[in-house]
Formats: structure tokens, sequence, C-alpha cells
């Protein structure tokens, strides 16, 4: 039997860090002992334009090299993408959608008309401009992923952060991703409230 | 001590360069190999290596500094895709027949038009004849592994012609995974020093380089590297032996899974093969085909015998191309084909896939194992090429 391969699908807009939270989960992955693959899908780079990025994580050796089909769990990095992007697309019928919105898992699901699975939602670019001052989720979005999830510790996480942007950002900005990570945790959104 | 590392494919062959830490390094960027220069570029800047790098106007003069630097005795290398590629193609041919032994590192996308920066093999498929080894990779740990051997294999003295290696675009150059890199020290003393015999800088035996030859002597020039490039299948295994027993990792012409007892072989090139590798997998345990799969590390030299020993059981075999020869099919289809003549029977079909970076899913590898059992029972074999994934 193969290892089952964890597959995690990003959905964003180019500038809002699809593709370096995907390699970051991966590598976090990868420093802890497992396998761990980070793919974004390249465009014509333009700040703005839908992009997708896949990772997927294993205990063991992944060799398969294709687009992720039948994703485990959906990242939505911007909700004007649920209505233009079929971002449920392929979703495992116990699969995970994890929404940056203000709206609730509720409105979510009408809105994708979608039956089954999990929903959360959480206000990452609400706390990504409170805390770090730019409108960048995605240390947000992981914080929330591995809260519903635990397929990561935070702290390796919050090492893998400071490790990768120690060195471009000010203290403070630093201080601010990783208070954004912690707020992840307190203020991600289930379907039970 | 080896190390586990998270990288990308472009910074596993940077990687391997810095610890290669060549003489010369000729350089213009080009998507997707741009982040592998960007990467060397910063070792250079930190001090990490040696490499003399030589920032050029386009890929033709990227080329030939290298066989310049080549010629004068260094251990030389560069990196392009593409059209950087076609630009680099008479120079190509003068780095072979110079019997420069330098280190391209090919970052597969597709030539244009239209433009596209995205995979597939037309780039490196065109250069098949200018007289370069070719290794193919399907991961991460490959594109690092071939870089360091690349090295060994072009200064072999039986060798002595320059090596590609090749890998997917974006597929493998932008996608992080997780390898197992050397120390720098283990490298070093696999690589060894590079010695020229014929160094141009030796005044003292003045030798000219690139020189005119016409009826007179050419001829001769081009049967020494055919032979040249026979010498090398024994070369490139016995260096993949070596590097195993260094590292746990082994490598040869080919890599052959699950081949031996298989009804239905897929024979293939690149990052693809892991995928269809899964395909095998998944198909063995869900629907009880026998499927295996042939990945050909080595394209020149081209492994013909080794090729005819791993499918002599396969009822039928399938062979995956990510380029076409316009009026003809599948390059790699036709040589397996025509290496068959006179040997093997048996019914083959042509895969032509990832055109431009169209993706190649699980779904879809699986869909061609299925189609080549379904025509092995039906015994139907028409058309011998289709286009997996075509809108028409």
């Amino acid at each position: 039997m193969s290892e089952h391969v964890l597959e995690i699908r990003w959905h964003g807009r180019g500038g809002q860090g699809a593709k370096t939270a995907c390699a970051m989960l991966a590598s976090v992955a990868i420093g802890t002992g497992k396998y761990a693959q980070a793919a974004p899908e390249y465009g014509a780079e333009r700040e703005g334009a839908p992009i997708k990025a896949y990772t997927r994580i294993s205990d063991g050796v992944i060799r398969v090299h294709d687009a992720i089909y039948y994703p485990d769990i959906v990242m939505v990095l911007d909700d004007t993408l649920l209505v233009t992007e079929g971002v449920a697309q392929g979703l495992s019928e116990d699969g995970t959608l994890l929404v940056n919105t203000q709206m609730s898992p509720a409105e979510v699901r009408r809105t994708l008309e979608l039956e089954g699975r999990t929903i959360y939602t959480i206000d990452a670019t609400t706390i990504a401009i409170e805390e770090i001052g730019r409108p960048i989720p995605n240390t947000v979005m992981i914080g929330a992923l591995v809260a519903v999830t635990g397929v990561v510790e935070v702290e390796d996480i919050k090492k893998k952060i400071e490790q990768k942007l120690g060195a471009k950002l000010s203290a403070k900005m630093l201080e601010g991703n990783m208070r954004a990570v912690e707020r992840a945790f307190e203020e991600v959104r289930s379907e039970n409230g | 001590m080896a190390e586990r590392v998270a990288l990308t494919g472009n910074d596993s062959a940077a990687y391997a360069l810095k610890q290669i830490n060549p003489d010369v390094m000729a350089v213009y960027p080009i998507t997707p190999q741009t982040e592998l220069m960007h990467k060397f570029a910063a070792y250079v800047a930190d001090g990490e290596v040696v490499t003399e790098l030589v920032r050029v106007e386009s890929e033709h003069s990227a080329m030939s500094a290298v066989v310049g630097a080549s010629v004068a005795g260094a251990r030389a290398a560069t990196a392009t895709s593409a059209n950087g590629l076609a630009l680099m193609w008479e120079v190509l041919y003068i780095a072979a027949s110079c019997r420069c032994p330098v280190v391209a590192c090919v970052v597969n996308r597709a030539l244009s038009g239209p433009i596209n920066i995205h995979c597939d093999h037309s780039d490196t498929m065109g250069a098949r004849d200018s007289g370069w080894l070719q290794l193919y990779c399907e991961n991460c740990q490959e594109v690092y592994d071939n870089t360091i051997q690349a090295v060994r294999i072009a200064e072999h003295p039986d060798v002595r012609l320059p090596v590609m290696v090749c890998f997917d675009g974006f597929i493998l150059s932008h996608t992080l995974e997780a390898l197992e890199v050397n120390d720098d020290e283990t490298v070093r003393r696999f690589i060894g020093q590079f010695e020229r015999p014929d160094n141009l800088l030796d005044v003292a035996h003045a030798q000219t380089f690139g020189m005119f030859a016409l009826q007179n002597y050419y001829y001769e020039f081009k049967k020494q590297q055919v032979d040249a490039m026979a010498n090398a299948p024994a070369v490139i295994q016995q260096i993949g032996d070596e590097y195993a027993e260094l590292t746990g990792r082994s490598y040869g012409l080919l890599d052959a899974y699950r081949c031996d007892d298989a009804d239905v072989i897929l024979l293939g090139l690149g990052s693809t093969m892991g995928t269809v590798k899964q395909a095998a997998d998944d198909l063995g345990e869900q629907e009880g085909l026998k499927c295996g799969v042939l990945k050909i590390r080595s394209f020149r030299p081209f492994p013909a015998e080794q090729i005819l020993q791993a499918i002599a059981g396969a009822q039928i075999v399938g062979v995956m191309d990510r380029a076409v020869s316009f009026g003809l099919g599948g390059p790699l289809f036709h040589e397996v084909r025509s290496a068959r003549y006179g040997h093997q029977d048996g019914p083959m079909l042509d895969f032509i896939y990832g055109l431009g970076g169209r993706d190649l899913g699980l779904d879809d590898a699986k869909g061609i194992f299925r189609s080549l059992a379904d025509a092995s029972e039906s015994g139907r074999y028409e058309p011998t090429t289709r286009y997996v994934g075509v809108r028409e």
C-alpha cells in the first residue's frame, strides 16, 4: 500500500503570499522528518491574478508530479474567488475548506451550494492589517490551517517564519506575524460557532 | 555527513554547482532557469565559491564563453531553458566537437511559438544530435545527483564530451521537495580535479582549437565523437555505481520499475515518470493490471540494449513523448521502435502529452495504461500515435 498523501490546494491572488505559504508549510513538514512537496502553478505573474498552489505532505516518498485534483484541504485566500474559481472542485467527501472571509461558514456553504465537507472561515485580511500592517493573509491562513488540522506544530511554523522572514522584516513586523498566527488559533470559525 | 534539506529543483542544481565549484560559469537569465542562476550568483557574491561568473549578453555568448574557458583548461558550466538553448545551438555542436567536457543544466521549457514558459521537451529533443550527452531527472534529488555525476561523466578520459542535465521547468525547477545532499568535502573528492591534457594555455605544447577541417579531416573528428559516445554507457554506469556506494542512491542508464513481470510497460523521461510509477502501483492494487515503468535516464547515449532487455517480457509497450517531431511523431517512440527492429516484435503505441506544460494527472497516467491493456486485449493498435489531453 502506498502511504497516504495529504493534499492541500491553495487558491489566492498574486501578492497574497499563497506561494510563500505553500512552500513554508512544506519545508516545515520536511524539517520534522516528513516528505512534502510545494508546487505553485505559474502563469503570467501579475498582482491580483488568480493563482493556485499545491502542497503535499506524507510519511513516505511523494512520487507524483501533477496538479492536485482531489484535495483533502482547500485554502482560499480571497473570497472573491469562491464564485469564479470552482474552489471546491474535487474536494474529498470528508475534506476541509478554509476561507479568508468575513462571511460565516454557513454563508460560504450557501454561496458554494456545497454539501458535506467541513467549512472554516477566518477574517485573515483584517488580522493581517491589524497585526502586520499589510493585507497579506498568508501567515494567518497557515495559523488557521494548523489550528483546525494539526498538520504540523505551530511552534515549528513560528520558527520557520522567524528563519525565513527574520532577516527581511523589522522586529515589529516579525512580532506582528507571530501574533497573527496566534490570533488565527483564536478566531478561526467553524460551523458550530 | 549527508543532510536532509528542502529545496526546489533550481536550488538543488545551484547547490550541486556550489559544491562542484566550477572555475567558470557563464549565465544569461531565462525563465524558468533564472532562479538557478540567481542562487548561484548569490554563492559567488557570498564568497562560497571561487567561480568566475561571466555575465554575458546572450545564450550564444554564454555557450561561447564556456567553450573558451573549457579549452583553456577550466571546469566550466552554464544553465538555460528553451529559446536560450535554441540560441546556443551552433555553439552546442562546437562544444562537442572541441571535446569540451562542460555541464549545462537545461530546465526544460516549450520552444516558442506561441510563447510559453512551461515544460515540455521540445528544447532538448532538438539538441539530441548535437553531440551532447543528455540525462533526464525525475525529481529534485535526481537534479542534485545528476548534476554532480555529470561532471565526472563529461570529464572521463574515455568520454570527454559535454553533458546536459535536463529537468522539467516549473514541475521540478519551482517545486520544493525533500532531498538528501552530500557534504562539500564528499563532492569535492568525488569529482576530483579537472586536468585537460590539450590545454590552450599550455604554450610549451601549442595547439589549435576550433580550427578549419574540410574533406581532409572533418569526418575523422566526427568519427571520434561517435566513438567517445559509444564509450559513454559504460562510464555512466561505472560512475553511477561509484555514486551509489557513496550515497546509497543508485543510478544507471535507465530505471526499470516493476518491469520484470509486467504485461504492459510505459517508457518515458523526466518528472512524469514519478506520476506513472504511482499509476502502476495503483492499477496493480486496484485492478490487478501488471504495469511496469521504464524511465530513461540517459537519452544520449541511447541505451538500446538495456531497453530491449527491460521490455522483453511485455505484451505491449507504450512510449510517452513530451515533444513531437512534426511529420513523424514522438522522438523517443521512434527511437525505441527502431531499437527493437530485428530483435523484438510486439505492438507499440506512442502517447504525446504535456506540450506547453499541459498537466498530466495521475488519472491520465492510469488512462494510458488502460488504453495499452485494452489494445493488447483487443488486438487493435490504431492509431499508433495518440495525443493525451488535447482538445480537438
